[in-house]
């Protein structure tokens, strides 16, 4: 698919919404469009985190893997959400394996591409993370809420 | 009974002619109750005449704090026991039903109406309002209480209006006392030399005061009561209550709540003694010796536990949201439920407080930014 | 003279029958029982459910809507009087007196989106809700229901849910907090699944039943995406001795859950929710 149709696919995404015309070109330039089938995995715990997901249809599961017990699933994410923080930080490794549920269309941003260019331009890499810093944040809360196990009985 | 307004002006009976009136209402087949004193204190119970009533007697009241003692020659010279009529009209415990028979034969039998007739004698203004206030929560709302209803609606009351207050009254600053004006069949005024200034409050009251020995009051008779309202006016505490509901709200954070916490041992009692305090839980008793049981009403408290609990806990842990309910309930969001105070001014719950906290002193606290 | 609606007692029930009992999960029962004289409900109300020996306690009903001949509560045994709710079997005689309380207004929902957002037993009592979604389902826009459970083998009405995802004009989405090797839907808390559902904010009417912190995020979620706080509605929780007003144990403030609520509007519930042990 060609450059523009990226950056249409961005701004029309929900966190992208509001970012000035240039910056989406820039990220557009670092991204292109990927498909998994059903039972793919898109990384693997342990893997250098290359890429950025952004999912535009189906399921993919976080999970990690547990001797004897098998994947444990932790997250799910489906149409609209992000997939993978890890870019963000060294030593830019997967800290969890993201398997397709489903078959997967996504936007898949090559992650050194985008390091590179928020480090040349700190507006930039300042915009691109007040995108990702509300997924990191949601991420934060929902696992909070996940972990009081608020529909067990209480007596 | 009470409601239709009376023409004929206050007339004065002397004791000869209140125990008239007492034997006119027990002759109604009237249960008559009026003040006694038993235990060290002033309880309503069962009076066939001016000699049951506690004459020579006055109260002596304060945060924690009540005494009787000898002093002049009144009968209505205590003012308020520790317990208000609530006890009759709101009893602490309440069957509601019970069964017979068991499975398909279980068969709901619900308890009776208390359809006796009473007469309270010597209902003080505050206790007046008080009665009024339960009226509208037990029997104005979508749903009625049928056993307060009931035993309302078989009710006659003489009022009498204070010519001396405990130093824990404010009914004056609640706006319902110490004159009683509604909410009577006769209003009585102590006068010097045991006589009592009688006016009526309903149609039922002025045909019962009519038929009793009286002259017309004199003007000095008029001024003498007057003199002793105001005088019982002028002892009392206060309590400022401009723009108190609205305080109350918008400070469930201040720091006196937390003070006041530190003293209040969650007793219940001064939702016990409050005579506006309707709250009650239901528990069910079963027969050890049967398959009956039966569903009774108890006085509930808002400083217990267990009484805000849902599956988890309690949600009011602590006592300061207990207090907090209480006080802002009985001043604040009362107006919003009701559309007035849930509190009279009769000041029960500061003399029975085992620690002495006074609600006039804590809404006065939290008027300011505490600390 | 005694004026005649004092001789009707409301604190005296009425008997009922069980004619049917589904298991619906560990701990959770579903009755189906007949009282003479039922007159139907209206989606989010309760009816006080008697024990003879034991106690009473609100159970909201979660049908049927239009079906006056039976009425439905989905139990979950936490105490002990929900615990001998749930241990009645088929032809046992209870207690009932209801209904009561002010129903979810799902009138205000006609012409517009409707989100609901259920967790755990909180699916039941918004059940009645979606009967009415079906049953009329020309007079509402997009529908969708969002449910969030403990684990897959905890989802409630699973059965049901099925039918519902199954259908074109309901969008159905269940997550579950805790996943298992069999479970290929969505993981995580209830209120993910708003960033993802499609409804038009403007023109939207939420329901919200669940756990209060649920409730809480649910209600800020469909704000962020751009609800008004009036169009969102909740459920509340809190102790219930007579169900009508008279025993003050339900009070929230200024109001009392049970004849006031227990549906409460996010506008009028936000404010009282900050404030703690209210």
């Amino acid at each position: 698919m060609a450059i523009h149709g990226l950056e249409a696919l961005l701004r029309d995404h929900p966190r992208f919404r509001g970012m000035p015309e240039e910056f989406i070109r820039a990220v557009a330039g670092c991204g292109k469009n990927v498909v998994f089938h059903k039972g793919d995995y898109l990384f693997h715990e342990g893997e250098d985190a290359n890429d950025i997901f952004m999912i535009r249809e189906g399921l993919v599961s976080m999970e990690m893997d547990a001797p004897g017990a098998g994947p444990q699933t932790f997250l799910t994410e489906t149409a609209g959400g992000m997939l993978g923080l890890s870019w963000l930080i060294p030593p830019y490794t997967w800290t969890f394996d993201a398997r397709a549920r489903t078959d997967i269309r996504a936007l898949a941003f090559d992650a050194t591409c985008l390091r590179d260019k928020c480090d040349a331009d700190p507006a930039l890499g300042y915009a691109v993370m007040k995108q990702f810093m509300p997924v990191i944040v949601e991420r934060l809360h929902d696992t909070r809420v996940q972990m009081l196990d608020l529909y067990r009985a209480r007596s | 009974m009470s409601g239709a307004a009376a023409k004929a002006g206050p007339v004065v009976i002397d004791a000869g002619g209140f125990d008239a009136l007492i034997a006119a209402l027990a002759a109604e087949g009237r249960e008559v109750l009026g003040p006694v004193k038993r235990d060290g204190a002033i309880v309503y119970d069962a009076i066939s005449g001016q000699g049951d009533l506690p004459k020579g007697w006055v109260d002596e009241q304060s945060g924690g704090h009540y005494r009787l003692s000898r002093e002049g020659e009144a009968y209505f010279g205590a003012t308020l026991g520790p317990q208000g009529w609530k006890r009759v009209l709101h009893p602490p415990q309440q069957r509601l039903w019970r069964t017979e028979g068991t499975g398909e034969n279980t068969g709901i039998i619900a308890e009776p109406l208390d359809t006796a007739k009473r007469a309270f004698i010597g209902v003080r203004a505050c206790d007046l309002a008080a009665i009024a206030v339960q009226d509208k929560v037990l029997t104005e709302g979508l749903y009625k209480d049928p056993h307060y209803a009931a035993r309302r609606e078989n009710l006659f009351i003489v009022a009498v209006n204070c010519t001396r207050s405990a130093a824990t009254c404010f009914c004056t600053s609640m706006g319902t006392g110490p004159k009683a004006d509604k909410g009577y069949d006769i209003a009585l005024t102590e006068l010097e030399g045991g006589r009592f200034l009688a006016e009526a409050g309903s149609a039922a009251g002025e045909a019962r005061l009519a038929a009793l020995p009286s002259a017309p009051a004199t003007d000095a008779q008029a001024r003498e009561a007057e003199a002793g309202i105001a005088q019982a006016a002028a002892q009392q505490r206060r309590i400022d209550t401009d723009g108190l509901p609205e305080l109350l709200k918008e400070r469930p954070d201040h720091p006196r709540w937390s003070e006041v916490a530190q003293r209040c041992l969650n007793c219940a009692n001064c939702t016990l003694v409050c005579p506006t305090c309707f709250c009650t839980t239901t528990d069910e008793v079963t027969a050890l010796d049967g398959p009956e049981t039966e569903r009774v009403n108890r006085w509930g408290s808002c400083f217990t536990m267990d009484f805000s609990h849902v599956h988890g806990g309690a949600v009011r842990k602590g006592a300061k949201s207990r207090y907090r309910q209480w006080m802002t309930h009985k001043l604040g969001t009362w107006v919003d439920q009701f559309g007035e105070m849930g509190c009279v001014g009769c000041g029960r719950c500061i003399s029975w407080c085992p620690v002495g906290i006074d609600i006039t002193e804590e809404a006065a606290a939290l008027r300011g930014s505490g600390g | 003279m005694l004026a005649p609606d004092l001789h009707t007692d409301p604190m005296v029930p009425v008997l009922a029958r069980v004619t049917r009992r589904i298991h619906e999960l560990s701990d959770i029962v579903t009755f189906e029982m007949e009282v003479d004289g039922w007159q139907g409900f209206a989606p989010g109300q309760f009816n006080m459910l008697s024990v003879f020996g034991v106690g009473e306690v609100p159970i909201s009903i979660s049908g049927p809507l239009s079906d006056r001949s039976k009425i439905i509560h989905t139990i979950r045994d936490v105490g002990p009087v929900s615990h001998a709710l749930c241990a009645l079997r088929k032809g046992a005689v209870l207690g009932l007196r209801g209904p009561y309380g002010a129903p979810w207004p799902v009138e205000a929902a006609r012409g517009r989106d409707v989100v609901v957002v259920a967790g755990g037993l909180g699916l039941a009592p918004v059940r009645p809700i979606l009967y009415e979604l079906i049953e009329n389902r020309d007079r509402y826009g997009k529908v969708t229901l969002l449910y969030g459970a403990r684990s897959p083998r905890e989802i409630l009405f699973a059965e049901e849910l099925g039918q519902w995802r199954s259908r074109l004009d309901l969008g159905v989405e269940v997550s579950v907090d805790r996943g298992d090797e069999h479970w290929h839907g969505h993981v995580g808390v209830v209120t993910g699944l708003l960033r993802a559902a499609d409804f038009d904010p403007a023109n939207t009417t939420a329901f919200v039943c669940g756990p209060e912190i649920m409730m809480r995020f649910a209600a800020n979620g469909l704000v962020e995406a751009g609800m008004a706080a009036t169009d969102i509605h909740l459920s509340m929780e809190r102790n219930m001795q007579c169900g009508i007003g008279l025993c003050g144990h339900c009070q929230l403030g200024p109001v009392f859950v049970c004849k006031d609520g227990p549906v409460f509007d996010w506008a009028f519930l936000k404010p009282l929710m900050a404030v703690k042990e209210l």
